[in-house]
């Protein structure tokens, strides 16, 4: 973990309401895709934790949805410097996944998996990238994907745009040997129950601190009692329990 | 340049600044950021007789210059905080740390502090009595002088380590609570913990935290902690331990003019994990600006 200041070198809309944010800083803590940043903000008490989507040199990518006090002042910054803790969570782990890897991202879920698909397909894996979408409105970094060589399936749940239906529709036809996800928790649960192999779920939960300290986001596991932000955001399939 | 030293119960600190419970975990965590032994010492997560995982998430819920939290005293109970947590603890921290104890039972204090007393690196026992008193109707310990009196005879009567008796400020009458405790042999009082605080999320038509309720903390509550810390150092002879909000150099040394002998830094952390670390830091600055030679003449300096 490292706490240092961004400056922020561009802000720019992706669709209505979600943002794409990037800045300029240390990011020598972002190691694994699949962690998260603690964004300190004016007149806000608490961090802001959003997950890293891509790190290039010293250009930190941060995608966001704008729904509350935070995410607001966030989307109207044009430029300046935020107090930012990187480094956070324990991320992805490349290093379990077979040949043929399936990474499925919903809605506000999609950015981690970004860095990840690079990081993967720079392994030398085949990498298939589910997303999805409510609507047609809603869907981005379908291209950013594909540029990257990765096989995309865009699913929306009204059909406007790809696959008509849940990203668990496209799974189900998926030719894969292990997956990586992340997006919001009934996603995650259909996911759990239409897998057939192992994989990794990234978590949300509101924190207090996001380094550990404060045991505000702690979940059950098979392998005892977990803090989604320092022992996650993500646990393999094998350790879920869900709550009822 | 003057001394930042002060004596908490007996024991000697380098400096009043001490993480709060629950906000510093077993200390290792920071002890990966910084040199943990620049601090007064600090007080460890709560622990219980038994495991606790706490209340469901989600715990936590932002506010205006402050946060809720309603965690609910998760930790892996005194024997495996024994065996397990201080050993990783001692790896980052070398001084005497103080123990923060919670309980529902009278038995269950004196269970866990019994435990607790057999461990050299421990110098004081934080009894905190905020919890339910499960057996008496579900009332906190610290909202009657009668039942904190007990707490402190009871975690008294075994051990020899000072006890400092950690209030509730959800009360009429702190004074006559901490008098209560002080005439049961307690050796110190901190206070205040949290203030009991709700947030509604307006969309759900509900409250932000699972448990409904939860312990409001934070620069907000820093008037009130001063006030209280005024209230209590005055009416009693014994160490007063101060907090709620404190998040600079300043607000240590009002909380001590106050009548804080040590000071403890809680929310503060979270935001800003090297917090303990900067306020000690600019500790001598704030002294000569105020003409402070000794940070231990202060204490109580408001009469």
């Amino acid at each position: 973990m490292k706490q240092s200041f961004f400056e922020i070198i561009e802000n720019t809309p992706l669709t209505d309401s979600v943002m794409k944010m990037r800045l300029r800083g240390d990011t020598s803590e972002i190691t694994r895709p699949g962690t998260f940043v603690n964004i300190k903000l004016e007149g806000l008490y608490l961090r802001r934790p959003i997950s890293v989507c891509d790190v290039e040199g010293d250009t930190l990518t941060i995608i966001y949805k704008v729904v509350g006090h935070g995410t607001e002042q966030m989307r109207d910054m044009k430029s300046g410097w935020l107090d930012v803790l990187t480094g956070l969570g324990n991320g992805y782990d490349t290093s379990k996944a077979g040949e043929r890897v399936l990474l499925l991202g919903g809605g506000v879920g999609v950015p981690p998996l970004y860095m990840l698909a690079k990081r993967l397909l720079g392994e030398g894996k085949k990498v298939s990238v589910v997303l999805g979408f409510n609507t047609k409105s809603e869907v981005f970094y379908e291209n950013e994907f594909a540029a990257l060589g990765a096989d995309v399936t865009v699913t929306t749940v009204d059909g406007s745009h790809g696959t008509k239906g849940f990203v668990t529709t496209a799974m189900a036809e998926a030719d894969y040997d292990y997956f990586y996800t992340c997006g919001p928790e009934p996603m995650l649960k259909a996911i759990y129950k239409t897998a057939e192999t192992s994989g990794q779920f990234s978590f949300e939960e509101r924190m207090g601190c996001g380094f550990g300290a404060c045991m505000g986001c702690s979940c059950k596991t098979v392998t005892g009692y977990k803090r989604i932000c320092k022992d996650g955001p993500v646990l393999e399939k094998e350790e879920i329990l869900w709550e009822a | 340049m003057g001394s930042l030293k002060v004596n908490l119960c007996g024991i000697e600190l380098d400096n009043p600044v001490i993480p709060a419970s629950g906000t510093f975990g077993y200390g290792y965590e920071f002890g990966e950021l910084y040199d943990i032994n620049v601090l007064g010492t600090f007080s460890f997560k709560g622990t219980t007789k038994d495991k606790r995982f706490g209340n469901p998430t989600p715990r936590i819920a932002e506010c205006y210059m402050g946060m809720i939290n309603a965690v609910g005293l998760q930790n892996p109970g005194v024997e495996k905080v024994i065996s397990e947590e201080l050993p990783k603890m001692r790896k980052y921290f070398n001084k005497k740390v103080m123990a923060n104890v919670s309980g529902f039972s009278v038995d269950d204090y004196a269970y866990t502090c019994e435990k607790l007393d057999e461990i050299d690196d421990i110098g004081w026992l934080e009894v905190n009595v905020s919890c339910p008193n499960v057996h008496g109707g579900g009332m906190s310990f610290g909202t009657s002088p009668e039942a904190a009196a007990e707490v402190t005879k009871a975690v008294k009567s075994v051990t020899t380590k000072p006890v400092i008796i950690k209030l509730s400020p959800n009360v009429t009458d702190i004074v006559s609570i901490a008098k209560a405790c002080e005439a049961a042999g307690a050796d110190g009082i901190s206070l205040i913990n949290t203030l009991l605080g709700m947030r509604i999320d307006l969309r759900r038509k509900a409250p932000v935290i699972a448990n409904k309720m939860g312990g409001f903390s934070g620069p907000a509550i820093f008037p009130v902690a001063v006030r209280m810390v005024y209230q209590v150092s005055h009416a009693v002879d014994i160490p007063v331990v101060g907090m709620g909000g404190v998040s600079s150099a300043e607000d240590v040394i009002e909380m001590m003019m106050a009548g804080a002998t040590a000071v403890e830094v809680g929310a503060a952390n979270l935001i800003d994990p090297y917090a303990c670390r900067d306020i000690i830091a600019d500790l001598p600055r704030v002294m000569e600006k105020y003409g402070i030679e000794n940070l231990s003449d202060i204490i109580g300096a408001v009469k």
